[in-house]
């Protein structure tokens, strides 16, 4: 009897501990990630790389992502009250002090992380990273809680305080390939994804691959300066694959291992 | 089988209904860990919840079938026989009398007016939820980046408050702390009531509270979110058992002294007690065992609800001592609102022989050895911030010491350790003016604490960005009065149902417990 309970403790934990060890190599879905890799074998990894030494900071990106994508304008009693809503801003970096500052100025779109630490803190899948590396927000099934956009290192997301409006000139010019977002869910970046699909359809109807420069982003063609490259990562031969491996190249806040696929060069060097 | 009457049925139907309840409780983790198998997503953590949640529910149908088939299943000789009064308290005694009083007599002017008032408040909150629920956030004082604010510090600050009644209460029955048998009620119905407006604050946070129950729909058990939400759901169930189990004998005595519609509500609520031996003796093996397993569970609530903060890379919200620091902070608070709410029962009804200086002497000593926790756990928390002297944590840590935060830092310091500290070591902290006094700030002070915890963090995030800034608007303040108003209200209804210091309990420890603990000594030595 004695033995019998033995043993039958024995394989419990065995079996428990072949369960854990089975499952922990899926704890955080890394693995798993690398395994399917859509974009490891031949899909793309779409990416951004942005000259700091090129950028002017005339804000033409910010003007032309906040058309394309349908942002509301906002009043002077939202500006004071923070809560202006541009998924591309230009942040201003003092460096040094007088007599010698020097002001950095960076675009940020979404830094679109290949380990988000929006996505994991989320308790409803409402934003999630897709097999071609763009991370999205799914805005109908957001319950608005804020803690993907309190997690994010880069302050890159936001949330919409109020039901949407715009001027009535302006609301007949809404961009139709853009949801419009509800009041009280969070958004973000996306990567103008609407334009992917809309490159992929006018692939496939003319029976061709996408190209490079097929699919760009609204900030890339605004950039009079051509301060911002947009492309696949996965693909060598792309300007914004070779521009992210130069010796330029850095990430923001490069330390949490967040890795970013919006890569800077360095200007001054 | 005694006359079955409507509240048999009743009976019935509330202990099949929990069946029920446990039933989707272990099937929603069965069916959540299918999904996210077949999503690709991680199931581990889903599993690993469930495994510990799940049981944990199938333990509590059994301690409620235990006491359904001790109590209303009894075989026996009828002692219930509605509507005399029952066998087994054949005449009263001055204690039931005293104990009892609160409840059946009218409500003063002074009762109604306080409930008038709470009301009041309770009814512009409510104006402020529709103004919200109408219009969105936008009429809150959060903005980008400061996207938490007062909603989130008062759902950690209440549900570090519930911490008051069962934690204590469980800790000092295992210990057999002889003293804990007239505060214990008081100390577990602040739990419950407390926790639910926790939950309601998570609800008032939410941008789309129509959409909350897509957290059951499409959970990911890799958010901390969800861990909160399956801990607290567990640790209100388990307390509300906890409270309800012990209160049994005494809804029964009031059952027994009571006349129509409150006659009807007792019965279905007593479970038909009629005190045999037998009953005593399941019921008293319930409560034991439910006073080991509340306290695992409160602790993982609190736990849980710091990893909200600590599982994120945000600088001061990172760190690994969060869990335990909650913890100890929730016991704090949670005993500093005993206190205050024993010394008000003890005055508004008379309560003089039945919560006495040494219950408050007693609870002192632990508030000071939490203070004192407390302020171990800040200077550690603070001095390794300050020793690594990391950019980004430094600006938070500077705001809090020196910056714009500095009244809320220093004012926590004075409220949580130096008035309490000093009132408590002094003389003057062996009585119930000295602990009362002493509690106040510390409940002021732990508020000031979470909302140091959520909001500096948030006003300076890691790049330099714009700094933020946070006023809380009419919306928010008007809706935290209301929780706290409608906290009081339920409270106050609560003492006027049932008697709000157990009557059974106290009795026992009057007829059996010297000779119990004089044994007890006795084996000691």
């Amino acid at each position: 009897m004695t033995e019998s309970r033995r043993s039958f403790l024995e394989k419990c934990a065995l079996s428990a501990g072949a369960f854990f060890a089975a499952g922990t190599g899926k704890l955080w879905g890394k693995k798993e990630r690398e395994k399917k890799g859509a974009g490891a074998e031949g899909g793309p990894r779409w990416g951004m790389a942005i000259d700091l030494d090129k950028c002017t900071g005339c804000s033409a990106c910010v003007v032309a992502c906040s058309q394309e994508n349908n942002q509301m304008l906002g009043s002077p009693e939202e500006a004071a009250m923070g809560r202006i809503i541009r998924w591309m801003q230009i942040l201003p970096i003092q460096e040094g002090e007088y007599p010698s500052p020097r002001q950095k100025l960076v675009p940020m779109p979404c830094q679109q992380c290949e380990d988000p630490p929006c996505i994991k803190v989320c308790p409803v899948y409402a934003t999630f990273l897709n097999e071609e590396g763009i991370v999205g927000q799914v805005y109908s099934r957001c319950i608005g809680c804020r803690y993907c956009v309190n997690a994010c290192p880069y302050t890159c997301k936001f949330f919409t305080w109020e039901a949407p409006q715009w001027p009535q000139q302006m609301a007949q010019g809404l961009n139709p390939d853009i949801s419009v977002r509800p009041k009280g869910v969070a958004e973000k970046c996306l990567f103008c994804h609407h334009r992917l699909q809309r490159a992929k359809e006018q692939a496939s109807s003319e029976g061709r691959p996408l190209r490079e420069g097929d699919y760009q982003t609204a900030c890339v063609e605004a950039c009079p300066a051509k301060a911002i490259t947009f492309g696949d990562l996965h693909d060598k031969e792309s300007t914004v694959s070779r521009l992210s491996s130069s010796p330029r190249a850095f990430h923001l806040l490069e330390e949490l291992g967040t890795e970013p696929k919006v890569t800077y060069l360095k200007e001054g060097a | 089988m005694r006359e079955k009457r409507w509240t048999f049925y009743a009976q019935s139907a509330g202990l099949g209904g929990f069946y029920l309840f446990t039933l989707t409780v272990n099937g929603w983790f069965i069916w959540r860990i299918r999904e996210l198998r077949d999503l690709g997503d991680v199931w581990i953590p889903a599993a690993a919840i469930g495994a510990i949640v799940g049981p944990l529910f199938i333990l509590f149908s059994c301690i409620l079938t235990a006491i359904f088939r001790a109590v209303t299943l009894r075989e026996g000789p009828e002692l219930t026989s509605f509507p005399q009064r029952s066998a087994f308290r054949p005449k009263t005694t001055p204690l039931e009398e005293d104990l009892i009083r609160p409840v059946l007599s009218r409500p003063t002017k002074g009762f109604v007016a306080l409930v008038a008032v709470l009301g009041a408040v309770v009814g512009v909150a409510f104006l402020a939820w529709t103004t919200q629920f109408n219009q969105g956030l936008r009429v809150t004082g959060l903005n980008n980046p400061v996207f938490w604010g007062f909603y989130i510090t008062n759902f950690v600050f209440f549900i570090g408050i519930s911490h008051a009644g069962t934690l204590i209460s469980a800790i000092l029955r295992i210990t057999n702390a002889e003293w804990r048998r007239s505060i214990t009620r008081s100390a577990e119905v602040i739990t419950v009531l407390v926790l639910l407006f926790g939950a309601v604050n998570i609800l008032l946070d939410l941008g789309r509270p129509d959409r909350m129950f897509n957290v059951f729909l499409y959970g990911r058990h890799q958010s901390p979110l969800l861990w909160d939400v399956c801990s607290i759901t567990a640790y209100l169930t388990a307390s509300t058992i906890y409270l309800f189990i012990p209160l049994i004998p005494d809804i029964a005595i009031l059952r027994d002294r009571t006349e129509g519609w409150r006659r009807e509500f007792y019965e279905l609520l007593s479970m038909g007690w009629s005190g045999t031996p037998g009953e005593k003796k399941v019921l008293e093996k319930c409560i034991a065992i439910m006073a080991i397993v509340v306290i695992p569970v409160a602790i993982s609530v609190h736990t849980v609800v710091s990893f909200v903060f600590s599982m994120t890379v945000q600088p001061m919200w990172h760190s690994t001592i969060f869990g335990p620091y909650f913890v100890v902070g929730a016991i704090f608070s949670g005993i500093a609102a005993l206190i205050i709410a024993m010394s008000i029962l003890r005055r508004a009804y008379h309560l003089e022989e039945y919560l006495k200086p040494v219950h408050f002497r007693n609870l002192g000593i632990l508030l000071l050895a939490m203070s004192c926790l407390w302020f171990y756990f800040t200077f550690c928390e603070y001095i390794t911030t300050w020793y690594g002297n990391e950019p980004g944590h430094m600006l938070i840590f500077n705001s809090k010491m020196t910056g714009v935060y500095w009244p809320y830092f220093w004012g926590m310091v004075v409220t949580c350790f130096v008035i309490p500290f000093t009132l408590l070591v002094s003389p003057m902290g062996k009585t119930v003016l000295g602990t009362t006094l002493a509690s106040i700030p510390v409940c002021i002070g732990m508020w000031l604490e979470r909302f140091l915890i959520v909001v500096p963090t948030l006003v300076r995030p890691r790049l330099p960005y714009t700094t933020g800034s946070y006023t809380p608007s009419w919306v928010e303040i008007s809706l935290f009065a209301g929780c706290l108003a409608a906290f009081t209200l339920l409270y106050a209804v609560f003492t006027k149902l049932f008697p709000i210091v157990s009557i059974w309990e106290v009795e026992e420890g009057r007829e059996h417990a010297a000779k119990e603990v004089s044994d007890r000594i006795k084996t000691y030595f």
